[in-house]
């Protein structure tokens, strides 16, 4: 089990190098670094200049050289040009001599946002804590909600039950964010169509609206009327998928034939449910959850951007509109140790969850 | 409620219809079944597949699934009508009252839950006792059951188990709550047969102890004998004859019962001299049943206008006791008139080596653990195997499950390469060249005929383009159109119609798709057939036909045979030499006489006193091996078969447990690994014998 | 001229009627799902009744279906009365006559040979299937027909008819209408939808079909084969797996990224796998038979090439084949984001094939593992492939809304579902048509196809 955590541990480091090196070659791009020096010094530069600018600040080098700086595995880059110091580490200190040899992700440096001029640390911390509440609160809802729907539908295929709920499963499934965002806002958020009209009209809700259609003032405190648009829309979607992925496993589990042993033991219907289906039903699902991870993300994105609510969604397309390449490095590195953070656990939680593999 | 009366029937079935309802039609499943079973009694249930014996258990335990309905008769538990129970009163009975086993123990095994928690559940259902006294009654049984270290079992998953124990712990189950009836489905279909004789054992011994009915469901007449004290034998939906074992064994009076009885491979039954006769046709689809008697179209005795005209009836046959059997012309038949003589075939002589092994041994390495990270081990597949095979001749290979009988044929055909030893076919080295190098001709005159007839051929290609393929890759044929008549040809010779050709495997009968395969591996004019199982996936009436026309296209063709099998019966039926093997040696070699009859290696004897036989003339000394065949990853020292063997203690020094026996000849042709002493070995008895007439 | 109403002259009428019957069938519907719960099913096994002869399945049956009857009464009421009267439903029914006309037609012909037409036929008998199969043929035909359907240009702007609320009549022309109203933009947003289909269904398709081809070309040998050549690819498919899709978007669709080369690159490398499948398909099978193998390796080749020059490189010597660069881009990184899942598909089918005897009898007569692989188990894979395959189209369709909706690498003037929406949403919560009405097209497009699979995949597995 040790044995096998530790090598799933080095796989994964392994794709993290991987991934980040190609981010870090992505981002760093000639074409973003000329456009990053005409919006770093100034527009109008000529292309001499564009290139000196590229060569003064320590990209014009290797690009493998500048992924060990960045990582913090290779000493940052030094200059000295008339008389000053330049490097790439010599701004964490008073002194250039100071300064550390290395300064990377590994020493705890992530670089400097161009976009809100602030530390991309600063940046990044503070926009996923606010992702953090709305990822809560999705999580929340959206896990019991689909595996109830989807043990309910499973457990007797082919039932009214079982057809009614996979046809809302489906839908849900078909909507992705953007789309069931905007119908929420139209249907909730918006002073001139759907129900907010009417209930004002009947004097229902003070306000124009029932819902607000932006999550901005949540993030200065969580209110049900600010946070759930955006919480309902990305659990919609991972609702539906997951109830899907639990109801056929259940149906799955249904057929099989220790359940008709259990049945023919004379074990009434919920206790074959909940004593012997439930827990070979859950196996399946609990990989697709935590595969579902990267996908959520995806949502995060719309919705953050959707409700102009600044989380690491909202961070993550500022940074990628607006040519930030260290704050967009950083986000993919959340991003992808997220990711690759849910894989780890997934595989080890279906190894724990199943006596199969954990006994063998 | 009255009191039953326990000397009146625990289980009548009466006229039971049981009918599949899909989207498009109604699919009659059973019709018209009725059968009783007496406390204590067994009562054997026998057919082919898709004879509705499987409906029919289902039905008494009111498990039908969605689309299944009874649709006319009753069935009566303890003078109780099953039919009319309503959810609750079923849950009562289930478990408690009538319990069942399985084909598949692994599958019918909660694998997420402990063995004893699964066990323990029963009577904490149905009696309401605590779970201490529930585990504690759970462990008793399991020590009923003969497993061993019981505590250690209650304590396991199902996984950790080998099928054998899995097997018990169902029979476990079902004994929990002392049921009156238990019903068990083809319980030892999916086992060895060492390992079935052992459950075979254990259930008559458990039903004579706890006083329980049975009914139990097989295909093979053979363990009904030594289980059931009745039988009842199904065709197409119906029950056709029912009666005492000992009335229907040897006064059969539905010519399907009959039928039946000729086309198994019973000692005395002889490739060349007492050929088997095969029932003719097919098993008819349920919507395709025909007018009158089911069995009418196959049947030799059909009169025209008689036999189609209406549904026969069951009678009680003259003279016995609850006899009764579904044909109008039972009286009129003369049962004890000998088989019409079928063709008898001259033996084919025996030619010159094709084949030879010399002391080949395949070795596998497996990384041991889940996670590949434990120790690489090695398995040994092979050991040692040396032997020759003329042309001609057909060598048996019989072995149970993880005897290296499948590594062989892989290394055989090229699809793995020898550890050691050489394989020469016509005295070419082929051992080390991997089918790819191989030229043409070589593979094209070493083919095979695999087990299992619904995986063999490609479902979503034509039979006839499934033969031209390989017609194209062993080169033979100049144009299409040539390949196109030799692939009829092919079709003839297996006896399949032409106009097969354009049909998909799916169309196809199992019987039929093997004659397909058969005819594919024939394509490029083999030389060497290694037949893997090729009729065990097969309905008893099929397998006669089967095993025929491999016979007849061998004497034909002169092709060595490899016929790999566990079934001894079929062995003795058709080879002239045999090849046992166990956990990857050869332990006995010799010809058909030999090896069947003493002095055998003791694991022959065990094997051969498993085999059941449908036949009352034969008397079986009764040997039961302990325990499970031990895995090939870890084989035990010394012997392979040291942990079983009940001849282990003549053996003096304890060698058996730390040398492997050298190979030993015994007679001409006749060699064993064993340490027994020749004193030992010569006082050993036949296990078969044929009582005088 | 006077602004059209949604339901016409018909609405007084009809109006409560269907609401009453839509209703009533929502209303028995979650009444059964519920019931469903608590009650015990029908006690199993006993007598001839068949569950679809339950009181409310009947009930549900006659609601479900006086509600779609009542409500065909709107779109086809357009046939009959004169725009004002038929309202704005009446005279959108009308413009889709050619995608009503081809719809019927689809529907009568294969529902007649239903039992000729293997598992396509077999959709027919499945309602869910049949539902999807609708929709999604609806959106298919609308793409086709779309230069019929459209009441405006979709790119011109109408002075005057900036946001203008659906049904309102254009400034200056007689008769005509902007149907679902104008975006902010001044242009017609159901002549946008309509068009929108076209661009949508031109490429979710034609990219999941690469990206098919990519996963099946990659996933064969890798399940074949195993060992060190599917650790390989494995690991690079789950490389590209835990890339958030949106993050690999932002990386590869940006204008600045075609001056570097690496859509081309990325082209190049995807493109040349169907050329490459095919022609092992046809030498695999055909190597025997020298003539016949040259003769497909041949056209495959001559053809194949000649439309790789032109779509990865634009260097197409005839000028037939050509993509403009922005949608390369698009397509390009959606087919990246899609071969992966699909080769893990088939590599899990492929393992669990390989196993099989007929798997083995091939390898016995000595048969070459390409045509193992792309004769014996691919054909036999094909059902969960082609349940997938609509899936995925359906999930390419979402991805390209992203795209869209991120304003990324589609040209601004685009009319594409996931564009539109993002133009709308600024607006939102005052002018909630331009965004709503592509987004319920979106929507209705990816449902019909999940439908379609699911009605696929039962057929399938059934008998």
């Amino acid at each position: 089990m040790i044995g096998f955590v530790l090598r799933r541990t080095g796989v994964i480091a392994l794709t993290a190098l991987c991934l980040t090196f190609i981010v870090f070659v992505l981002t760093n791009l000639q074409p973003n670094l000329e456009k990053l020096a005409r919006t770093e010094a100034s527009s109008r530069m000529s292309e001499a200049e564009v290139a000196a600018w590229i060569e003064r600040n320590g990209y014009a080098r290797p690009m493998p050289v500048r992924y060990g700086e960045w990582l913090g595995v290779v000493p940052g880059w030094t200059r000295a040009e008339g008389g000053t110091v330049t490097g790439r580490c010599t701004g964490r200190a008073p002194a250039p001599a100071e300064a550390p040899r290395f300064c990377g992700l590994l020493q705890g440096d992530w670089g400097y946002s161009t976009v809100f001029k602030l530390p991309v640390a600063a940046v990044v911390s503070r926009s996923l804590g606010h992702t953090g509440w709305l990822m809560l609160w999705v999580v929340i809802v959206m896990i019991p909600t689909s595996l109830v729907l989807g043990v309910l539908a499973g457990m007797r295929e082919g039932s009214p039950t079982d057809r009614t709920l996979s046809t809302v499963a489906i839908v849900t499934t078909a909507t992705p964010e953007y789309v069931s965002g905007v119908i929420l806002i139209v249907l909730f958020a918006s002073a001139t169509s759907g129900l907010s009209p009417l209930l004002a009209e009947w004097g229902w809700i003070s306000g124009r609206t029932l819902f607000n259609g932006t999550a901005t003032a949540a993030m200065e405190g969580i209110t049900f009327w600010n946070f759930a648009l955006p919480v309902l829309t990305i659990a919609l979607y991972g609702t539906g998928y997951i109830a899907r992925m639990t109801r056929a496993s259940m149906t799955e589990v249904m057929t099989a034939q220790y359940i008709r042993t259990a049945r023919l033991k004379g074990v009434s219907f919920p206790q074959v449910v909940m004593r012997h289906a439930l827990r070979n039903a859950l196996i399946a699902p609990f990989t697709v959850i935590m595969l579902q991870f990267p996908w959520l993300l995806n949502g995060v994105v719309i919705v953050e951007t959707l409700f102009n609510y600044k989380g690491f969604g909202w961070t993550l397309v500022q940074a990628a509109g607006n040519n930030d390449i260290e704050l967009l490095l950083a986000c993919s590195v959340v991003a992808v140790v997220v990711v690759l953070a849910t894989q780890l656990i997934s595989d080890i939680g279906y190894v724990l969850l199943n006596p199969r593999i954990r006994l063998a | 409620m009255t009191p039953w009366d326990p000397s009146q029937p625990i289980l009548e079935i009466e006229n039971l219809s049981i009918s599949f309802f899909t989207r498009l039609r109604e699919i009659p499943a059973v019709m018209d079944f009725s059968c009783n079973v007496m406390p204590g009694e067994a009562m054997g249930l026998v057919g082919e597949s898709g004879c509705g014996k499987s409906t029919v258990a289902l039905a008494v335990m009111r498990d039908l699934g969605r689309t299944g309905r009874i649709t006319a008769g009753r069935i009566r538990f303890k003078g109780r009508d099953l039919v009319a129970m309503t959810d609750d009163e079923l849950r009562h009975i289930r478990g408690s009252e009538i319990a069942m086993i399985y084909q598949e123990p692994m599958a019918s095994l909660n694998p997420a839950m402990k063995v004893g928690a699964q066990l323990a559940e029963v009577p904490m259902i149905h009696e309401g006792i605590p779970r201490r006294a529930a585990w504690a009654r759970a462990r008793q049984i399991v020590a009923d059951v003969r497993l061993p270290d019981p505590d250690r079992i209650l304590q396991a998953y199902p996984h950790q188990l080998s099928g054998g124990q899995q097997q018990r712990i169902v029979i476990a189950m079902a004994l929990m709550s002392k049921p009156a009836l238990l019903i068990l489905d083809e319980p030892t279909t999916a086992l060895d047969v060492t390992v079935e004789a052992g459950i075979v054992d254990l259930v008559k011994a458990l039903g004579a102890k706890y006083g329980t009915s049975m009914l139990f469901i097989s295909h093979n007449l053979g363990l009904v004998l030594d289980v059931c004290d009745r039988i009842t034998v199904m065709y197409s939906g119906e029950a056709v004859e029912t009666g005492a074992v000992a009335d229907v064994f040897d006064r059969m009076r539905h010519p399907y019962t009959q039928a039946l009885f000729r086309s198994i491979p019973l000692p005395g039954a002889d490739k060349t001299t007492r050929p088997l006769v095969a029932i003719p046709g097919n098993f008819p689809l349920p919507h395709e049943r025909p007018p009158g008697c089911n069995f009418g179209p196959r049947c030799d005795y059909f009169v025209k206008g008689r036999c189609d005209a209406a549904d026969v009836p069951m009678v009680p046959v003259p003279g016995d006791v609850r006899h009764e059997t579904r044909c109008i012309r039972s009286a009129e038949i003369d049962w004890a008139a000998p088989p019409k003589a079928a063709k008898q075939a001259e033996r084919t002589p025996v030619g010159d080596v094709v084949l030879r092994m010399e002391d080949l041994r395949k070795y596998y390495a497996v990384t041991k653990g889940l996670f590949g990270t434990g120790p690489t081990r090695v398995v040994k597949a092979n050991e040692t195997l040396s032997f020759e095979a003329r042309e001609g001749e057909t060598l048996a290979i019989v072995g149970e499950s993880g005897c290296g009988k499948s590594t062989f044929a892989k290394v055989l055909m090229g699809l793995e390469t020898a550890t050691a030893g050489r394989i020469l076919l016509y005295n070419q080295d082929i051992q080390d060249t991997p089918i790819e190098k191989r030229d043409t001709d070589t593979v094209s005159s070493v083919q095979m005929v695999f087990q299992n007839p619904f995986d063999t051929l490609n479902p979503s290609m034509t039979v006839g383009r499934q033969i031209i393929r390989a017609l194209e890759i062993f080169g033979e044929g100049r144009s299409d159109a040539d390949r196109e008549a030799r692939m009829l040809e092919l079709l003839d010779l297996v006896k399949l119609p032409r106009e097969f050709a354009g049909r998909m495997p799916r169309q196809l009968s199992g019987g039929q798709k093997q004659r397909v395969g058969i005819a594919r591996a024939f394509a490029g004019g083999a030389k060497v057939v290694v037949a893997d199982e090729p009729v065990s996936a097969l309905d008893v009436s099929v397998q006669a036909a089967v095993t025929d026309l491999l016979m007849e296209i061998q004497r034909k063709n002169r092709t060595t045979l490899l016929f790999i099998s566990h079934d001894l019966s079929i062995v003795r039926y058709l080879s002239d030499r045999v090849m046992v093997m166990y956990l990857g040696h050869v332990v006995e070699l010799g010809t058909t006489d030999q090896v069947f009859s003493p002095p055998y290696h003791p694991y022959t004897e065990a094997l051969l006193s498993a085999v059941p036989i449908a036949d009352r003339k034969v008397q079986k000394k009764r040997i039961v091996l302990d325990g499970d065949i031990p895995s090939a990853m870890n084989p035990p020292p010394g012997c392979p078969f040291q942990t079983r063997c009940r001849w282990k203690s003549e053996v003096p020094g304890g060698l058996c447990d730390r040398e492997v026996p050298p190979a030993r000849t015994l007679a001409a042709g006749h060699q064993i690994k064993c340490h027994l002493p020749d004193a030992v070995l010569a006082r050993m008895e036949p296990v078969i014998r044929i009582a005088a007439e | 001229m006077e602004p059209l109403t949604w339901t016409g002259s018909l609405g007084p009428v009809l109006n409560p009627a269907v609401a009453t019957a839509a209703a009533l069938a929502v209303l028995i519907w979650l009444a059964r799902g519920v019931l469903g719960l608590i009650r015990a099913p029908v006690p199993a096994g006993v007598g001839t009744v068949t569950p679809a002869g339950l009181p409310a399945t009947a009930a549900l049956r006659f609601a479900g279906l006086a509600t779609v009857a009542l409500a065909l009464a709107y779109p086809l009421s357009g046939f009959v009365l004169p725009a004002p009267e038929a309202g704005i439903l009446g005279a959108m029914g009308r413009q889709f006559w050619p995608v009503w006309l081809a719809l019927a037609l689809t529907f009568a012909v294969s529902i007649r040979w239903k039992r000729r037409l293997a598992l396509y036929g077999k959709l027919f008998d499945s309602p869910i299937g049949m539902v999807g199969y609708a929709i999604v043929m609806f959106w298919v035909f609308t793409a086709l027909f779309a230069d019929l359907i459209v009441t405006q240009d979709p790119l011109t702007q109408v002075s005057g008819m900036k946001n203008a609320l659906p049904g309102t009549p254009v400034r200056g022309a007689e008769g005509a209408y902007y149907l679902l109203g104008g975006d902010n933009l001044a242009r017609d947003v159901f002549s946008r939808m309509v068009m929108g289909a076209r661009r949508v269904l031109a490429i979710a398709p034609a990219a999941t079909a690469f990206a098919f081809m990519v996963g099946i070309t990659l996933g064969l040998p890798a399940g074949y084969f195993g060992r060190r050549l599917d650790t390989g690819l494995s690991f690079l498919a789950n490389l590209v797996l835990a890339f958030p899709v949106i993050l690999l978007f932002y990386l590869l669709v940006t204008p600045e990224i075609r001056a570097t080369g690496i859509p081309v690159a990325l082209a190049a490398v995807l493109f040349l796998f169907p050329v490459v499948f095919l022609t092992i398909l046809w030498n695999s099978r055909f190597f025997i038979d020298p003539r016949r193998r040259n003769l497909y390796v041949g056209i495959t080749l001559a053809l194949g090439l000649w439309a790789y020059s032109g779509l990865a490189f634009n260097a197409d010597p005839l000028g037939v084949w050509s993509m403009e660069p922005n949608l390369l881009n698009v397509f390009v990184s959606v087919v990246f984001v899609n071969a992966p899942t699909v080769f893990r598909i088939v590599r899990g089918i492929t393992l669990d094939l390989k196993s099989r005897d007929y798997v083995a009898a091939a390898q016995t007569r000595g048969e070459g593992p390409w045509y193992i692989m792309l004769w014996e188990i691919l054909p036999n894979a094909r059902g969960p492939l082609i349940v997938d395959f609509c899936l995925r189209i359906g999930y390419t369709t979402i991805l390209l809304g992203t795209l869209g909706f991120f304003g990324l690498g589609v040209s601004p003037e685009s009319p594409d579902w996931g564009s539109t929406i993002n133009d709308g949403r600024r607006l939102l919560a005052l002018y909630p048509h331009p965004a709503v009405v592509p987004a319920l097209a979106l929507m209705s497009l990816v449902l019909g196809l999940n439908l379609l699979a699911d009605g696929l995949r039962e057929e399938s597995l059934r008998d």
